[in-house]
């Protein structure tokens, strides 16, 4: 047992941040501090800077333009891009789809789809969650009937991330109603700009636009849009949700943002004092510290693990640090909420313009607070993780 | 970076989890703890012939050379035996003193005794009102000619029943708060003038109280320096903790293990009650605390041997809280989803949870540590 990083991973660590001080738009990066919501051009704009260093598909297989590296420096890497802060790769892109298609999809889908979504010409969209199959997903509804050489697709998606962006969508539709709720389910991609399908906003309680409805009405999509086999949807579904393991902890966005607690209690007073010098306040914050120090050595076992075991199949500990991952970020955006008090109130008056730096610091910080609400329902709701705990790890 | 134990880690781990699984069930410890001084001799030995007890000696004074990972394997077996015997007191609080600052005579003296069963130690530091202050002494050394002669009462000195030789903290010089004028002394548990109450502890273990009435020592007792050993001293106990949060992990393995199978097998409704998705929430967020516990005993064994001890202490003392947390809920839990079994007497359970309690308020608890990383500045 070794816990200490390596010359070389201490080397890599200090060159991908270097990388990121060089490369990162220091508006993008002030956005993310703030926690306000980037443009859709400046997150392609940095993802194709990312890309074009070789960094922007890290983790997949080498022949389709991944790295190579070792899992610890998939989590460096990882740690580094949060708590710079940078954004982080589209996930759907990225971390969903791309790994599906080039494990399950052919030769001529590789080659159409895997270029274009490292270097972002595709953005990508998630069709999984419908109005009435939220955690119980495989009772999905979006139907995809084959005729002759088009699927007809009729249904609706929703809580969609981002559609109001996106080129093309991977879409979960059922393809047999007589079979076994997961049997009858199939994996098909297609363009956002099909005709029949309509983008409608949800507004969340944020205030802001992240999510969607998505309504498929009679769209064709050609038949050679199906990825993998007829029916075998929820394999590749759940191949896809198991794949995204270690960055699901977020240290490295946790850590970001206990360093702007330090930094903001540090200005703001209370009793006439700065409130990192009151006593309760600072003792809160070590728990939380405390709390994320072990998340990340949680983490870095499952790293370690699966540097040294392989990936194989998915690990029930990434369910621990789903669990604990989501509420240490929920704990820091009510850190926040406390350290600036009644100067929570205001709305964003000043929109995203850094134009009154003396506002702008507080305005995202109830949003963000209301906004992370959603980390311990999304990827599998915590009460999904402790079911997958209860089963997979103690049999009950 | 590598979780995993190396050949002869894994070696030793299957030799104590062996050497316990044969003799210490539940039904043998309740004889172990009827025995003369509440613990078995021959379990005692047993761990000697096997090299436990010389396990974190250097090889030069006889012992085993292993570090941190090693002691730590040792005590995450002990917690999941739940075992009586004196090994904390003896093996790492009285042999991390010796082994940081006893000099060759006094390592002569005592590491052969302890390494071959036949003596063991008690560290004997808290007092009437000094809490988890380890600088927070009353205790006096008083110099005359070469020797000492010390006065002072401490308390719940664990194993200070049987130990043969007692490490006292007694100062030298200036108030009862200050850091300096500290010193660690070897005082003979039969030396004229220490005077024992002792009595069974919550976990079943043995504590006696003791009182230094003119106890007159020479100038060989003295460990380290006996104006300024806070450092020593804070360097041992920070060992003791990271050993307790290793044998809270191999406590808190065995409660949710046990629980686990007894919610499998109880059944209710006509149903295991462990079917019940309430219960198998709970039972999944012990898993997760336990595991947290687990990063963090492991990341308190790393930073034993942290260069700077401030860093050291820190992490040491973050770790302390996690593992108190886990612990505190692994334990109530274990009791709460056992239901009216968990209170007896009777079943295992129950003492797990007390000794898992127990840990929780040796040196230092939960919001002791707590404050101590709040005020160090955090972690991150």
């Amino acid at each position: 047992m070794d816990l200490a990083f390596t010359k070389e991973e201490q080397a890599f660590r200090e060159e991908v941040r270097q990388f990121f001080r060089d490369n990162v738009p220091p508006d993008t990066r002030r956005k993310l501090v703030e926690g306000r919501h980037l443009t859709k051009d400046e997150m392609v704009t940095w993802w194709r800077i990312l890309n074009k260093k070789g960094w922007g598909v890290s983790h997949w297989p080498t022949q389709y333009g991944g790295t190579g590296w070792t899992s610890v420096q998939h989590y460096i890497f990882n740690e580094e891009l949060q708590s710079y802060p940078a954004p982080q790769p589209l996930a759907f892109g990225v971390s969903m789809v791309g790994p599906v298609i080039y494990t399950f999809g052919n030769e001529e889908q590789k080659k159409k789809y895997l270029p274009r979504i490292a270097n972002v010409d595709d953005w990508w969209c998630q069709g999984f969650s419908e109005p009435g199959s939220g955690s119980d997903l495989a009772s999905l509804k979006t139907k995809a009937e084959r005729k002759g050489d088009k699927w007809i697709i009729n249904g609706q998606k929703t809580w969609t991330t981002l559609a109001q962006h996106a080129d093309m969508i991977f879409c979960l539709c059922r393809t047999d109603n007589n079979a076994k709720k997961q049997m009858g389910i199939s994996f098909i991609v297609f363009s956002m700009k099909s005709k029949g399908v309509t983008v409608r906003p949800i507004q969340t309680i944020d205030g802001g636009h992240e999510v969607n409805e998505v309504f498929f009405d009679d769209v064709e999509v050609p038949v050679e849009n199906l990825i993998g086999e007829e029916n075998k949807g929820w394999d590749y579904a759940k191949f896809l949700l198991g794949n995204e393991r270690t960055g699901i902890a977020r240290v490295g966005v946790s850590k970001e943002r206990i360093r702007r607690i330090k930094e903001l209690a540090s200005k703001v007073e209370s009793g006439g004092k700065p409130i990192i010098q009151d006593a309760a306040f600072r003792e809160k914050l070590a728990a939380c510290e405390i709390e994320l120090k072990a998340l990340e050595l949680t983490q870095l076992r499952v790293v370690a693990d699966e540097g040294k075991h392989g990936k194989g199949k998915p690990n029930p500990a990434s369910s621990v640090l789903k669990i604990k991952g989501s509420e240490i970020q929920q704990t820091t955006t009510e850190l926040l909420m406390e350290v600036i008090g009644p100067f929570a109130a205001p709305y964003d008056v000043h929109g995203d313009d850094g134009s009154n730096e003396a506002m702008d610091w507080t305005a995202q910080i109830a949003p963000s607070y209301f906004n992370n609400r959603k980390v311990s329902i999304y990827g599998g709701s915590n009460e999904i993780q402790r079911n997958i705990i209860a089963k997979a790890v103690l049999g009950l | 970076m590598d979780f995993d134990l190396s050949e002869e880690q894994r070696l030793l781990k299957e030799s104590i989890d062996g050497l316990l699984t044969d003799s210490y069930d539940f039904e043998q410890r309740k004889k172990y703890m009827a025995e003369k001084g509440g613990w078995s001799k021959t379990v005692w030995l047993k761990l000697a012939e096997q090299g436990l007890l010389g396990l974190p000696f250097s090889e030069a004074d006889g012992g085993f050379g292993g570090g941190g990972v090693e002691t730590m394997i040792v005590m995450e077996a002990l917690g999941k035996a739940l075992v009586l015997e004196p090994y904390l007191a003896t093996v790492v609080i009285g042999g991390g003193f010796l082994r940081h600052a006893g000099t060759d005579a006094q390592k002569a003296a005592h590491v052969p005794g302890i390494i071959d069963g036949s003596k063991t130690l008690a560290f004997a530091q808290l007092e009437k009102s000094s809490r988890y202050d380890l600088f927070d002494v009353t205790t006096t050394a008083k110099k005359k000619g070469d020797a000492y002669i010390i006065d002072g009462e401490k308390f719940v000195v664990l194993n200070g029943e049987n130990a043969d030789t007692l490490i006292v903290t007694a100062r030298t010089r200036g108030d009862r708060r200050d850091r300096s004028g500290i010193g660690v002394f070897l005082v003979p548990a039969n030396a004229k003038g220490v005077a024992k109450k002792s009595y069974p502890t919550q976990d079943g273990l043995h504590a006696a109280d003791i009182t230094f009435t003119g106890v007159e020592v020479g100038a060989d007792a003295v460990l380290g320096n006996p104006e300024d050993s806070l450092a020593l001293i804070e360097r041992v106990v920070d060992e003791a903790r990271v050993a307790l949060c290793a044998e809270a992990v191999g406590l808190m393995d065995e409660s949710l293990k046990t629980t686990v199978e007894y919610i499998k097998t109880r059944k209710q409704f006509g149903v295991a009650i462990g079917s019940f998705q309430s219960l198998q929430h709970r039972a999944s967020d012990m898993f997760v605390a336990a595991e947290q516990a687990r990063s963090m005993s492991m990341f308190a064994t790393m930073a034993n041997d942290f260069e700077d001890a401030k860093e050291r202490t820190n992490a040491i003392a973050a770790a302390k809280v996690q593992v108190g947390k886990s612990l505190k809920f692994v334990g109530q839990q274990s009791i709460q989803l056992h239901g009216g079994i968990g209170m007896t007497m009777e079943a295992k359970i129950g003492h797990y949870f007390k000794r898992l309690t127990m840990i929780e308020n040796s040196f230092g608890d939960t919001d002791y540590h707590q404050r101590r990383v709040a005020d160090a500045g955090g972690l991150i």
